[in-house]
């Protein structure tokens, strides 16, 4: 078996790399429900944009729910802290994600405009809500969140809701907004065509231009204006996972000091903007395949770049600093991180397969003509 | 300390959310294999109509599915949210079994469900039938990792407890995959869904055969109908009981309390057939009674004794002193982690540290602890009996009832008779929710039967909740009621509407109420 302090690593890999994949797969789907009723403007346009991501949504949906449980098995800390201190923010997330099953599968049932507006409106709430709260959660994360624990390691979470939304974390809920609705479009792009396909087109280069403003905003805020946290005890990466056992201060540019210390690391934010320019470029020589390849390495960029600045901190805590949840000491034990990284293994890549088989299948331009063809069956 | 209020709603939202969801669930673990069966009579067959047959009952089957997809959503982070200490303190073994079926079957459920959907043009007739059959297979598989989860909870194997991270840790995860407990949930449920499934069919196909319309699709589809019922209901009824006599402490109080047996009676025990429970004196005010049946069903033997309700307190009493003892050394090694001779008395009474976290709900030190307290908490290791015995005599009435249906249908179907016998299309039609009453009931007598335990033995519920505020909890639980009940109303309204329409619908011009005349 790996040694503990390996694993530990690896589950931070790993989560990260299942993060992206959610945002990459599911943030499709989310960035066309967000701008389904904005590029259709009639019930077949709609319809051709909803049958984008018809066969696909539900599987994508899955790397939320397994995102979920990974974070579950391998950060019970974080998983039990984390839901429950931000509990208004995630039940809007869960709520929004309702409309999407019903919305997918309800919306064409029926022949009556109201019917299908109010759940157009639907996929677009479940589409635009859960990007913008992640990426306000995020920014909380990097400001740190008013969490501790008892004796019992009862944790509680000592804010309230309404300053979660302070000004740092809405910026960094728009990045995430614009993130995925850039990548959303550039999807749309690469599965549609004529009106619809130019209207796309427009939506991607709008969002890419939100998405480079507001990531270089929220980069020199976080170095110019938040504090970072740093331990400041001695760490043992093999003790067993006591999340109070550490002292821990918050200091100025302390986000920065990843960077300083290991300079490649600069890459990962670095690839955010190369991956954007890339997929603006690709979609402007019509190239639409290698455009979504590299919006999602720009998702890749901007959630590593979140990640990498804050290593090894996954939620510091600002009203009890030493209680901050870190990859050292909020994770499972030895036996069960290994445990999961076989099943991780084993299954991420049958899974990456099968999903590819999916698209390869139903691969294609989805047009009128396809929707008016499979009226009775199609989305 | 942590209010009643806030765990009495906690629990309502979890039972609440728990059972909505479980309306969803059994039909979509039959109906996939149903699914299996017709389109593979049409692979092998040809024939169009076990193709129309997949596509009608599998467009019935998208629109529950699409509940029991938004209802998912939310167990899975149920747990944080609103279970916050239950998942830190258990997260090591119960997240495990979670996030394994998001990697090995909900992936591929959910991949294939869309092709399944989608991809009839598109695939041939053994490649659609092959995505059929591993929708269906994720299905099941997804089943069996969420049991295994909840058969943790009922017989917590394969962990122990650590003082310094303060939760359990996982010591052998072939123990907890291979729980007696989770085996027999697993069997047992699936093959609950697979009735739902059944009776569904079934229900449809009578009503179109006593509306006479539709008349081969209907008779094909009640054929196999009862077929997959027959198999199913024999296996919920023989595997069911093996779920009540499996061995472990928190069956067995399940059982003592379900079957209302107040005292341990000489084996083979009586079995109580209906009796009215009386909490308060702790004992029936009558019975009418079966002499052995109680002891050959529970223990399979003649000789073993089961043990009733007042000698289990008994031993939860000895347990309980013990486990104050584990608790009083907890917080001494908490406090100061050099403390050896704490460390031992910890170890000796580690066992039943849960035991003693009982009495949390009561009193914040041990040392609070009155002979009255004492008393409640030894009370309170029995769930009530009525409710449970009440509960699981209305479930497993249901499910006699359905036996009697489906051998009933099935024969008829093998005479080539269904389509005349109007009584029993009519039974078949009334049946249409008696397993979705049994599904809930099932669940309730498993969850509630466990009480006051989340873990048994290891974790009171009491201190498993995230410490929100009773405000939060009435606006979320309000938020889910609402929120849920319009959905599922427009389920049905969805659902009748179809399946009013049947095989019609598809468009394909071989149907009663062909769409254009419909709208």
């Amino acid at each position: 078996m790996l040694d503990y302090p390996t694993l530990k690593i690896i589950w931070w890999l790993l989560v990260g790399i299942l993060l992206v994949g959610f945002a990459v797969m599911d943030g499709h789907d989310m960035g066309v429900g967000t701008l389904l009723p904005f590029v259709g403007r009639n019930d077949v346009e709609r319809r051709v944009v909803i049958n984008t991501v018809g066969p696909h949504w539900d599987g994508n949906q899955v790397w939320f729910i397994t995102g979920g449980g990974a974070i579950f098995a391998a950060w019970p800390l974080v998983y039990a802290t984390a839901f429950s201190g931000f509990y208004w923010a995630m039940l809007a997330v869960l709520w929004a994600l309702f409309f999407r099953p019903v919305g997918f599968d309800y919306r064409s049932k029926i022949d009556n405009p109201t019917w299908r507006s109010t759940w157009d409106w639907g996929l677009f709430v479940g589409g635009a809500v859960p990007p913008l709260i992640f990426g306000v959660a995020f920014g909380n994360l990097l400001l740190g969140v008013p969490f501790g624990f008892d004796d019992q390691l009862v944790s509680t979470y000592t804010g309230t809701f309404w300053q979660l939304l302070n000004p740092f974390a809405l910026l960094a809920g728009v990045v995430s907004s614009a993130m995925i609705t850039f990548h959303g479009a550039v999807y749309l792009a690469h599965r549609t065509e004529a009106q619809i396909q130019a209207r796309a087109l427009t939506a991607a280069r709008i969002a890419a231009l939100v998405l480079l403003a507001t990531f270089t905003l929220a980069g020199v805020w976080v170095a110019r204006g938040i504090d970072g946290y740093v331990i400041t005890s001695v760490v043992d990466p093999a003790a067993y996972a006591n999340p109070v056992a550490k002292t821990v201060v918050r200091q100025a540019g302390a986000w920065l000091a990843n960077y300083h210390a290991a300079p490649g690391t600069l890459a990962v934010p670095a690839l955010a903007y190369a991956g954007t320019l890339l997929a603006l470029l690709a979609l402007a020589r019509g190239r639409t395949g290698l455009a979504f390849v590299a919006s999602s390495l720009m998702i890749a960029g901007v959630i590593g770049t979140a990640g990498v600045s804050m290593f090894p901190f996954v939620m510091p805590s600002s009203s009890m600093p030493n209680a901050s949840l870190t990859v050292w000491d909020s994770v499972s034990s030895q036996r069960t991180l290994g445990i999961m990284l076989v099943a991780a293994v084993i299954f991420v890549p049958l899974i990456l397969a099968y999903t590819a088989w999916a698209y390869k299948v139903m691969a294609g331009k989805v047009t009128a003509a396809f929707v008016k063809k499979h009226e009775h069956t199609a989305y | 300390m942590i209010s009643d209020q806030l765990v009495d709603l906690s629990r309502l939202q979890f039972a609440v959310t728990a059972l909505y969801h479980f309306l969803f669930v059994p039909l979509t673990l039959g109906m996939v294999w149903i699914l299996v069966v017709m389109e593979s009579v049409y692979v092998m067959t040809g024939k169009t109509i076990y193709k129309d047959m997949t596509r009608f009952w599998g467009k019935l089957f998208g629109i529950n599915f699409a509940l029991g997809v938004t209802t998912g959503i939310t167990m899975e982070f149920q747990f944080g949210t609103n279970w916050a200490y239950y998942s830190h303190y258990v997260g090591d073994i119960f997240g495990a079994p979670l996030a394994i079926e998001g990697l090995m079957a909900f992936f591929l459920e959910s991949t294939f469900i869309g092709l399944f959907f989608f991809g009839w043009d598109r695939l041939s007739r053994p490649k659609h039938l092959m995505v059929t059959l591993l929708m269906a297979v994720g299905t099941n598989l997804s089943a069996l990792w969420i049991l295994i989860a909840n058969g943790w909870m009922q017989n917590p194997v394969g962990s122990e407890f650590n003082y310094v991270t303060m939760r359990m840790e996982l010591t052998d995860f072939g123990a907890v995959l291979f729980n007696p407990d989770a085996q027999a949930k697993f069997v047992h449920t699936v093959s609950a869904g697979y009735v739902t499934a059944s009776i569904f069919v079934l229900s449809i196909s009578s009503w179109y055969l006593l509306k006479g319309r539709d008349l081969e699709f209907a008779k094909r589809s009640f054929r196999i109908a009862s077929a997959f019922g027959v198999a199913s209901v024999l296996s919920v009824i023989v595997l069911g009981d093996e779920s009540g006599y499996t061995v472990g402490e928190a069956q067995q109080t399940k059982l003592a309390a379900m079957e209302a047996m107040w005292e341990t009676e000489p084996a083979p025990a009586p079995f109580n057939l209906v009796a009215a429970p009386n909490e308060a004196a702790g004992k029936n005010d009558w019975a009418v009674r079966i002499p052995w049946v109680m002891g050959l069903i529970g223990t399979r033997s003649t000789t073993q004794v089961i043990p009733g309700i007042r000698e289990i307190k008994e031993k939860n009493r000895a347990r309980i002193l013990s486990g104050m003892t584990a608790v009083s050394a907890l917080e001494a090694l908490r406090h100061n982690p050099a403390d050896t001779e704490a460390r031992d008395r910890l170890k000796a009474h580690q066992a039943d540290l849960g035991f003693g976290l009982l009495l949390k709900k009561y009193v914040a030190h041990m040392e609070d602890v009155t002979p009255a307290i004492l008393q409640q908490a030894v009370d309170s290791t029995v769930p009530r009996v009525a409710p449970m015995f009440w509960g699981f005599r209305f479930m497993v009435g249901l499910g006699v009832l359905l036996l009697a249906l489906f051998v009933s249908a099935f024969v008829a179907t093998l005479r080539g008779q269904c389509e005349n016998k109007r009584w029993l299309l009519r039974w078949a039609l009334y049946m249409l929710p008696a397993p979705w009453l049994a599904c809930e009931l099932g669940w309730f007598v498993a969850e509630y039967g466990r009480q006051p335990w989340t873990i048994y033995g290891v974790l009171p519920t009491h201190l498993s909740v995230s410490t929100l505020t009773p405000a939060s909890l009435y606006g979320s639980l309000a938020g889910f009621v609402g929120f849920y009940t319009v959905l599922l109303v427009v389920e049905m309204y969805l659902m009748v509407k179809f399946a009013r329409l049947g095989p019609g619908s598809l468009g394909t011009g071989r149907y009663l109420n062909e769409p254009a005349a419909a709208h």
